[in-house]
């Protein structure tokens, strides 16, 4: 496997107008190139911001920490993204190495420009095609994605499909560049089940199709365990756990994560009473000291996770979870 | 579970006109076209269906929010028994007091400019049921303990409050006219997992305690499973299934249930790609297609169903389908 992105203690904050906000806080990963990773987490854990800030694609009064650091490993070296500065220096990535698809496609749409116009425009910034290339590729994705008549709706405009549409044509849009890496943000989220169904089928033939890595951003775990090799749990801004998708969906090593499967309903189990995690979550205005986690922490270890930060420990390998409890069992084990 | 109904429709239509040419006919979208079902008193009515199945409308049409083309509407709690498609002012508002509805987005359906306490109390003095103040409080104190919100609580704005808590308050909010019926749109899709759960064991709480009958809308069927006593399945305005939960999830008879069914993502990272897919997308209400709607998108589909639409079977059972070729599909002997 070849390494495709480092990330480290990714720390972010916003100025806001009820003071600053802590919205990622010292968060690490790594992604190899071709991995799907799941990334999950409920409102306010992160999860979205930490995969904008790849592309540095955070509002103006974002403050990102000193100590992080974002290298994207490309066929011709790295790039720091953190050094990036100019609108220029910054296309690179934005729809070149990385592309972004999201909930609602008619954001990433602009409304009063066809399909067509807006892929070709942006295969003529990223790559040396002629606008005749472009257009001719921008068709084959369309159709490529699933689009029946893909020259006839090239010229349409974004209010003119259907839900199911516009998500796939954002997805033919954000992959004719070739990215190395796809985020995709809740992209099924807003689509009835039956359409979910044909995009996630979608997106699994272009992954072996394309080879790009993708970080698939959901609250939904059902769409992960059908789509994600390895799995990031977010709570707060923080990563509470990590690993291969079956290991983590079976067995789980952070409370928290513990909780969200037990708050799901299993259609294999209908008397199985669902179980909400206690609580609610804290304003990030008010963020717990020690383990984020701990208001709400069924198994919290009295003194200790209400004070210290709780560091990442081996379950195996590659399976990590951040928990104090975890620590004391593996210790004494 | 009484026996008895709360609601009864029989072949209920909502028609919306659309705005049309000066020339031409006028077109209509038929948002519910001919449902017929019964909520049983007491019960957790599931109806689930995507965008466009016409839930939403079936839901307003029984709290009489949306207009009655055609067809029946009966409420009898026992004391009192309307007609909606003829109920006169008089009883509807009797009827706005008993039939309520619960939002799905917690953030949009409170007044930010309002404390708690004045939300959850403003039916009561629209409606006229309270007399006094201190009447009012009391009801107030009451559901919202109910809905485990403290008095503390009470004084705030809606701002301060999480989603789960905001929809919690909403639900005070519905519940504080002590209505009988309970219309909940969506009422946990807003919500994070940690939290929909939460409010589900609330509703199903409040529901046996109060004795209410909930129709309970929803695209997660992976909820209704868990919530509902029953469960009717629309598509484009048409019912194509109903059946006690259990027997729903356990056997389904219709393709497009199966197909629903087969569509929720499996939590198991090797259960993958079992899904049975389904070719294309709901057509449009103003332009249904002739026969069976699902046609379509049915591979089991035949001459039949692009002909004529199949009727709601009536077995005497609870359990009925609106297909032409079920029998032969649950017999495994019908080929795609």
């Amino acid at each position: 496997m070849t390494r495709l992105l480092d990330v480290e203690n990714l720390t972010l904050q916003f100025d806001t107008d009820e003071g600053r906000i802590t919205a990622v806080d010292g968060v690490s990963f790594s992604l190899e190139q071709g991995e799907v990773l799941g990334l999950v987490g409920e409102s306010g854990s992160g999860k979205s911001v930490t995969a904008k800030s790849l592309m540095k694609l955070n509002p103006g009064n974002a403050i990102y920490g000193p100590q992080t650091r974002i290298a994207l490993h490309l066929d011709d070296g790295s790039v720091d993204i953190m050094s990036l500065r100019t609108s220029s220096e910054l296309q690179l990535v934005r729809g070149g190495a990385i592309s972004m698809i999201f909930q609602e496609p008619m954001a990433s749409f602009a409304p009063a420009i066809t399909i067509g116009k807006q892929m070709v425009e942006q295969l003529l910034i990223h790559t040396d095609m002629s606008k005749k290339q472009a257009r001719e590729l921008s068709i084959e994705m369309l159709a490529r994605v699933g689009i029946s008549d893909a020259s006839r709706r090239f010229d349409q405009y974004a209010f003119e499909l259907s839900g199911g549409m516009r998500q796939r044509a954002m997805i033919a849009m954000a992959l004719s560049t070739r990215p190395r890496l796809l985020i995709a943000d809740e992209p099924t989220t807003a689509l009835d089940v039956t359409i979910q169904a044909q995009v996630i089928e979608l997106m699994k033939d272009l992954v072996a199709e394309f080879g790009m890595a993708i970080i698939f951003i959901t609250h939904d775990l059902g769409v992960i365990a059908q789509t994600a090799d390895t799995v990031a749990v977010m709570y707060l801004g923080r990563l509470v756990e990590r690993g291969p998708v079956r290991e983590v969906l079976r067995s789980p090593g952070h409370p928290y994560t513990r909780g969200l499967l037990e708050a799901l309903p299993d259609l294999e189990d209908l008397d199985r009473p669902l179980t909400p995690v206690p609580g609610d979550i804290p304003s990030p205005l008010e963020r717990p000291s020690g383990c984020v986690f701990h208001t709400r922490c069924q198994v919290a270890i009295e003194g200790l996770c209400r004070r210290e930060v709780p560091q990442f420990v081996d379950l195996d390998e590659h399976h990590r979870a951040a928990c104090h409890l975890v620590a004391r069992e593996r210790g004494a084990a | 579970m009484s026996e008895r109904a709360l609601i009864t429709t029989r072949n209920l239509s909502v028609h919306y006109p659309l705005r049309g040419g000066l020339i031409g006919p006028r077109q209509v979208v038929r948002a519910v076209e001919g449902v017929s079902i019964e909520i049983a008193r007491g019960s957790f009515f599931g109806l689930v269906g995507e965008s466009g199945s016409g839930k939403t409308t079936l839901g307003r049409a029984l709290l009489r929010a949306a207009p009655i083309t055609r067809g029946e509407v009966i409420y009898d709690d026992g004391e009192v028994e309307y007609d909606l498609a003829a109920i006169d002012r008089a009883a509807l508002k009797d009827y706005r007091t008993r039939a309520q509805l619960i939002f799905q987005d917690p953030y949009a359906a409170l007044s930010p400019r309002m404390t708690v306490r004045d939300i959850i109390a403003e039916p009561l003095e629209v409606m006229g049921l309270t007399k006094t103040r201190a009447e009012t409080d009391e009801r107030v104190r009451e559901i919202a303990a109910r809905c485990r919100l403290n008095l503390e609580h009470l004084r705030r704005f809606p701002h301060a409050f999480s989603g789960g808590q905001r929809q919690r308050i909403s639900i005070a909010r519905a519940l504080v006219s002590r209505p009988r019926f309970v219309v909940a749109d969506e009422a946990v899709a807003a919500l994070d997992v940690s939290i929909q759960a939460d409010v589900l064991n609330l509703l199903k709480d409040i529901q046996r305690d109060m004795g209410l009958t909930f129709l309970f809308i929803s695209h997660d069927l992976s909820v209704v499973a868990h919530v509902c006593d029953h469960v009717a399945v629309m598509y484009l305005g048409r019912l194509v299934e109903s059946a006690p939960t259990r027997e729903l999830f356990a056997a389904p008879r219709h393709p497009y249930t199966k197909a629903l069914l087969s569509a929720i993502p499996s939590l198991d990272p090797d259960d993958r790609g079992r899904a049975q897919k389904l070719e294309g997308e709901i057509p449009s209400p103003t332009d249904p297609p002739p026969g069976c709607k699902f046609h379509t998108r049915c591979p089991f589909a035949t001459d039949i169903c692009r002909r004529e639409e199949p009727r709601l079977s009536q077995q005497g059972s609870a359990h009925d389908v609106a297909c032409h070729r079920w029998q032969e599909l649950a017999e495994g002997g019908a080929r795609a």
